[in-house]
């Protein structure tokens, strides 16, 4: 049992010639939209299409706006609940696993029966209000990813000393949370936040229904319309996503106290 | 401690009450309680509600009978065929990927490229991921272009279609497989090298190996892995709305018909559509957690 054997190989192979035929044949038909020459038209098209603009930014701005309301949710909460809760952990972890359970569309669909215009809570009333409406949407999205990486990062560190430490030298609460544990799962709140990032970007069913101008709905209309940039934008969202893969990546193998590092830690204690 | 100062004057009152436990503690989790409450479990509870309901307000079985008609079953069974095609292939070969990574001794590098790409290809599900099909294996795909120029073989003119169950299928491979290379790869780290050096000196044969010692420890996990993939491929919309419109009857795109111009004439039903999604998809994940407790026993 020496060296590697014929099987795994020939596996690799064909799950390698699976994944990447597709995005060779997407970046191949991006670059034909010239008659006869590879040339980047469709990528000339799409980038000044005032459109893709506006919805790119709009989804970026709604990730960002996700990402804080997300932190601001989760990380005073894994604290909370593991400092002076800890029997809630497991319904807190449940809660935050439901929506892997409850597809978006029915949680989108129950928005709009539930805050509609007529209702007791009109958030759709207006722009403004479906707008906050839909990235409470994505914070919920998020929230599996994001509950796990903070509560995984607070796992790492020894929240109880750093609290008791800081609660000797006299600091207040808000100083402990915002100055002591921020800073120590900082890498697990990234980790979690560029997840959250490519969910927003990849949305398309919750910013279509609340008739939002998304990113995903842009490529839905796209998509039927168009021949080539449809390609051209399916090559720039798959560098998205492995941008904020590779990001987290890059920050869960380095700093402490991120969702990575005790994981690896306990793959290594398997012999 | 300044917020908890009534509360300290109740301590002393009591002094049997422990210091933790002041009674005030319990407003730091208000926030994520309400939240959930507002935009998770109360827009589920009030469509599952909403099943049950006539119009009016009064208790009915009307919605979920309004189910079993032949349009709306044919929607379920097609979304439950595709979900459980692409749950099973996505699996097997999954499975077979992640053995190769973890016991297939290769070089080292290539368990965290294949584990990173992973990460990205399950994140890559939705309209891109159609687009990108559409250019392999659409008609003018790159895949079904070579086949047809350079063997001669036109898989459209021999029954393919990307716009149907087998096309979707393949289509929801791409972020199914990745998905179960990431959730089995952990149990397979779990399968003791001195368990199949033990059972070689007791004579078993590799076979016998598999079939006594591996799948059975494995069991729990891969039909876990396959239930939460199951579910996965049940909610997606986003790829089958962009690949084939609304010409494919799945469920999700039934729900979303019906919702943006209620298709079935019945208000009511669409509730009793989303109902009976949550119910698939929530015995699917019950089932994956409760088979994930006992996978962990033999991974400590």
């Amino acid at each position: 049992m020496s060296g590697a054997r014929l099987g795994p190989w020939i596996v690799v192979g064909l799950a390698a010639l699976y994944f990447v035929l597709p995005l060779i044949a997407t970046f191949e038909f991006s670059l034909s939209m010239l008659r006869g020459t590879w040339s980047f038209e469709a990528y000339r098209v799409v980038f000044a299409d005032p459109a893709f603009r506006q919805t790119f930014g709009f989804s970026v701005l709604a990730a960002l706006a996700t990402i804080v309301l997300g932190a601001l949710l989760v990380v005073p909460t894994a604290y909370w609940v593991r400092l002076r809760f800890p029997r809630l952990r497991a319904l807190i972890e449940f809660v935050t696993l439901l929506p892997l359970v409850i597809p978006a569309i029915v949680l989108v669909f129950g928005y709009l029966r539930l805050y509609n215009s007529s209702s007791w809570l009109p958030f759709t009333g207006s722009a403004w209000g479906t707008n906050l409406l839909l990235v409470f949407g994505y914070v919920v999205l998020s929230l599996p990813y994001m509950y796990r990486a903070v509560d995984t990062g607070m796992g790492a560190i020894d929240i109880r000393t750093l609290t008791e430490a800081a609660e000797s030298l006299g600091a207040k609460r808000r100083t402990i949370l915002f100055q002591v544990i921020l800073p120590n799962v900082r890498a697990a709140v990234l980790s979690g936040a560029f997840l959250s990032f490519a969910i927003v970007i990849g949305d398309f069913v919750i910013a279509s229904l609340l008739n939002r101008p998304a990113f995903g709905p842009y490529l839905a209309l796209i998509g039927q319309n168009r021949a080539y940039e449809p390609a051209a934008l399916a090559v720039v969202a798959f560098a998205a996503t492995w941008g904020c893969m590779g990001l987290l990546q890059l920050l869960g193998g380095r700093a402490p106290g991120s969702a990575a590092a005790p994981l690896r830690v306990r793959r290594k204690a398997i012999p | 401690m300044s917020t908890a100062s009534p509360a300290a004057g109740l301590a002393a009152i009591q002094p049997a009450a422990p210091r933790r436990r002041l009674p005030l503690a319990w407003i730091g989790l208000v926030p994520f309680f309400l939240f959930a409450l507002l935009f998770l479990i109360g827009p589920t509870a009030h469509l599952v509600v909403g099943a049950f309901q006539t119009p009016e307000g009064g208790f009915t079985l009307d919605n979920i009978r309004g189910l079993f008609t032949p349009q709306i079953m044919a929607a379920y069974w097609i979304s439950i065929r595709v979900s459980a095609a692409s749950a099973l292939l996505g699996a097997v070969i999954g499975f077979f990927l992640a053995y190769a990574i973890v016991h297939g001794k290769l070089p080292p590098w290539l368990r965290p490229a294949v584990t990173t790409f992973s990460g990205v290809a399950s994140n890559f599900a939705g309209i891109p991921l159609a687009f990108a099909f559409i250019a392999t294996l659409g008609r003018v795909g790159l895949v079904t272009v070579f086949l047809n120029e350079t063997f001669g073989v036109s898989i459209y003119r021999m029954g393919f279609n990307l716009l149907s169950f087998w096309g979707l299928t393949i289509t929801y491979l791409y972020f199914q497989i990745p998905l179960m290379v990431l959730i089995i790869a952990p149990a397979l780290d779990g399968l003791k090298t001195e368990w199949r050096e033990a059972s070689a000196i007791l004579g078993a044969s590799s076979w016998q190996y598999w079939r006594m010692i591996a799948l059975p420890v494995l069991a729990p996990s891969l039909l876990g892995c396959f239930l939460l993939l199951f579910a996965n491929a049940f909610g997606a919309v986003a790829t089958a709305f962009a690949l084939t419109g609304s010409t494919l009857n799945i469920v999700p795109i039934l729900l979303y018909s019906q919702i943006r111009g209620d298709v079935l004439y019945n208000p009511q039903l669409g509730f009793a559509l989303a109902f009976g999604m949550i119910v698939i998809t929530g015995l699917s994940n019950l089932f994956y957690l409760w088979l994930r407790a006992r996978a962990e026993r033999w991974q400590r």
